[in-house]
């Protein structure tokens, strides 16, 4: 039931030696790179500074922002020559994030994965269907490389194209799948189309759900739909990508995996430690990371650590699912859109006004986001097919950049209510 | 002549002509003809009225989002074959047509017919030389017209 029991195991004191060795490494590789060497001597910043895991704290925290500020190159830790892969984050592409990998990193987050599937109950006799994007997004190539560590038969299907995939899963007999919840619940909606029964005429008995955070109750109809295992995984590309943290098959929390990553939960207005139990922000550093090292990631999600140990045996201990962001960002079909993406766009056309509105829906298992448009007075020349070509423009702008097309309605001006302060700009409806 | 059509730009939700009407309907202006074209969730009202500029600024004031369209009042035959006379220049001339409407001034004799074009001052030249006549503001406010048709 462990694909690497001595490390899966291990107690914590242990554990805890292990991580200060691999923090004190790490924070020497990072020092590599251009970012953290220039931090460090302005900040008067040393590996030596490290006797006790706590002394982390002495070190500032890496954002998002530091990342595109020193794009691309600035955070790598060792020669170019040395990086094998580069990802980036999740599609976007005006606030995208790029990471990069050498081969003993891909080697290593392979195994993670291998070692979150392996627990959920997956084996070298399963047939793997990864139903999620392969390219720059970490998803999809992330699970196909831990899969074949674990020498399943991998199915790469990719996103997309529910029928075949229906037909893939039927065809070669699929056992274990990967999937975006939102989709698996549109899927769910083609089998009853092409009256196919999900539990009776398909094999598959695990999937997992990756790429979008959704409730205990999605997981128990998703599973209830299907009739198998549902297992929740949480990743981001700046930590590799999936395999950060997962589900055992006691399914109360994830297991995030303290061999590869240091964990603080902060607060995120006062930048303080909470205690375990306490909700905060996810803050990682990496402990295994040689391409490009972060120390102190602000990730922006927000959790908590379950206290108290698993009955699985695992002493990794475990974070709760994702309950939101600390940030304004949005997962929107496993896509992360920043609401001042749409903003810039809007920005850039003359004719709208400056108040806009993002909607988001959910119909009949389907997210979808409308984006409500002001229309500057100056514009309005009583012309319809003028209106018409404004609402094609604003569609195909905020497509190109969010790669999402949104749903435009054209409003007047001044109709958008103005929030106080920082403006209201989205209305999340997405509800069970 | 140079008409002014009022051009209201509303979302197309219950209650957007009501406001409308009453803000125009307070302020005593007389609405002569109307139409609305909707075009998925948003539409455009347009008013033909006595006192456009009067009417433009209360609407103003009331926050609707108004501009003043120029359009082409041409002033036709009430009778089989009057509206196709005036059809059959713009066809020929080449000229298309965004949106019209039309009313009855006088039954049995005279219509307004409202076009609204592209190019409206080349349209009115060509509509005078070919001996139509078009009404301007002024003139549509002294007409008193039985009923509308659309």
């Amino acid at each position: 039931m462990y694909w690497e029991k001595d490390v899966e195991t291990i107690n914590r004191k242990k554990l805890e030696a292990f991580q200060l060795a691999e923090l004190k490494d790490t924070v020497i590789r990072a020092e590599k790179s251009y970012y953290y060497s220039k931090l460090f001597k302005e900040k008067n910043l040393s590996p030596n500074l490290l006797k006790s895991l706590e002394d982390i704290q002495k070190f500032p925290f890496t954002t998002k922002d530091d990342l595109r500020e020193h794009w691309p190159y600035g955070f790598i830790a060792v020669p170019k020559d040395e990086l094998v892969r580069m990802h980036s984050s999740s599609g976007t592409t005006g606030r995208a994030t790029v990471v990069f990998h050498t081969a003993s990193d891909i080697a290593v987050w392979s195994n993670l994965l291998a070692r979150c599937m392996f627990m959920a109950g997956m084996r070298k006799n399963d047939v793997f269907q990864n139903m999620m994007t392969y390219g720059l997004f970490t998803g999809g190539l992330g699970f196909h490389y831990g899969a074949e560590k674990i020498g399943a038969l991998v199915i790469p299907a990719g996103a997309g194209n529910s029928k075949r995939q229906i037909q893939l899963m039927m065809d070669f007999e699929t056992t274990v799948v990967h999937v975006i919840p939102s989709y698996a619940l549109h899927l769910s909606t083609v089998f009853t189309e092409l009256k196919v029964d999900p539990r009776k005429d398909t094999k598959v008995k695990i999937a997992f759900l990756g790429a979008e955070p959704h409730t205990e109750k999605m997981r128990c109809k998703i599973e209830e739909i299907y009739g198998y295992k549902a297992f929740n995984s949480y990743g981001l590309s700046e930590m590799n990508g999936p395999g950060v943290a997962f589900e055992c098959p006691h399914q109360d929390g994830m297991h995030i995996w303290e061999d590869s990553f240091l964990v603080e939960i902060i607060d995120p207005k006062t930048l303080e430690p909470v205690a375990d139990g306490e909700e905060g922000e996810l803050v990682m550093t990496s402990l295994q990371k040689e391409g490009m090292p972060l120390l102190r990631y602000r990730t922006k999600d927000l959790t908590r650590i379950i206290p108290g140990s698993c009955p699985c045996g695992r002493t990794h201990r475990r974070i709760e699912r994702i309950k939101g962001r600390s940030d304004d960002m949005l997962i929107l079909k496993g896509v992360n859109i920043f609401p001042m993406q749409i903003e810039k766009k809007l920005m850039e056309i003359p004719d709208v006004g400056t108040n806009f509105l993002i909607i988001l829906n959910r119909h009949e298992f389907n997210d979808s986001m409308t984006v409500k448009v002001e229309v500057s007075k100056k514009y309005f020349a009583g012309d319809i097919k003028q209106l018409e070509s404004l609402r094609k423009k604003i569609t195909e702008e905020l497509k190109g950049e969010i790669l999402i097309t949104p749903k435009v309605d054209l409003v007047e001006p001044d109709s958008i209510p103005k929030g106080e302060g920082k403006a209201v700009r989205v209305i999340d409806n997405r509800q069970e | 002549m140079i008409a002014y059509q009022l051009s209201i730009f509303a979302e197309d939700k219950p209650g957007k002509i009501a406001h409308l009407t009453s803000v125009l309907g307070k302020e005593k202006i007389n609405i002569r003809a109307t139409t609305i074209s909707t075009a998925d969730t948003f539409g455009i009202i347009n008013l033909i009225v006595d006192d456009p500029k009067r009417a433009e600024a209360a609407l103003t004031k009331a926050g609707v989002t108004v501009h003043l369209r120029s359009v082409l009042a041409v002033l036709i035959d009430d009778k089989p074959g009057g509206l196709d006379s005036l059809m059959q220049l713009l066809y020929q001339e080449g000229i298309n047509i965004n949106n019209a409407y039309g009313f009855v001034l006088e039954s049995s004799k005279k219509a307004v017919f409202v076009v609204d074009v592209d190019q409206t001052q080349k349209t009115e030249k060509l509509l005078e030389e070919k001996g139509f006549k078009t009404l301007d503001t002024l003139a549509l406010s002294a007409i008193e017209p039985t009923h509308n048709v659309k």
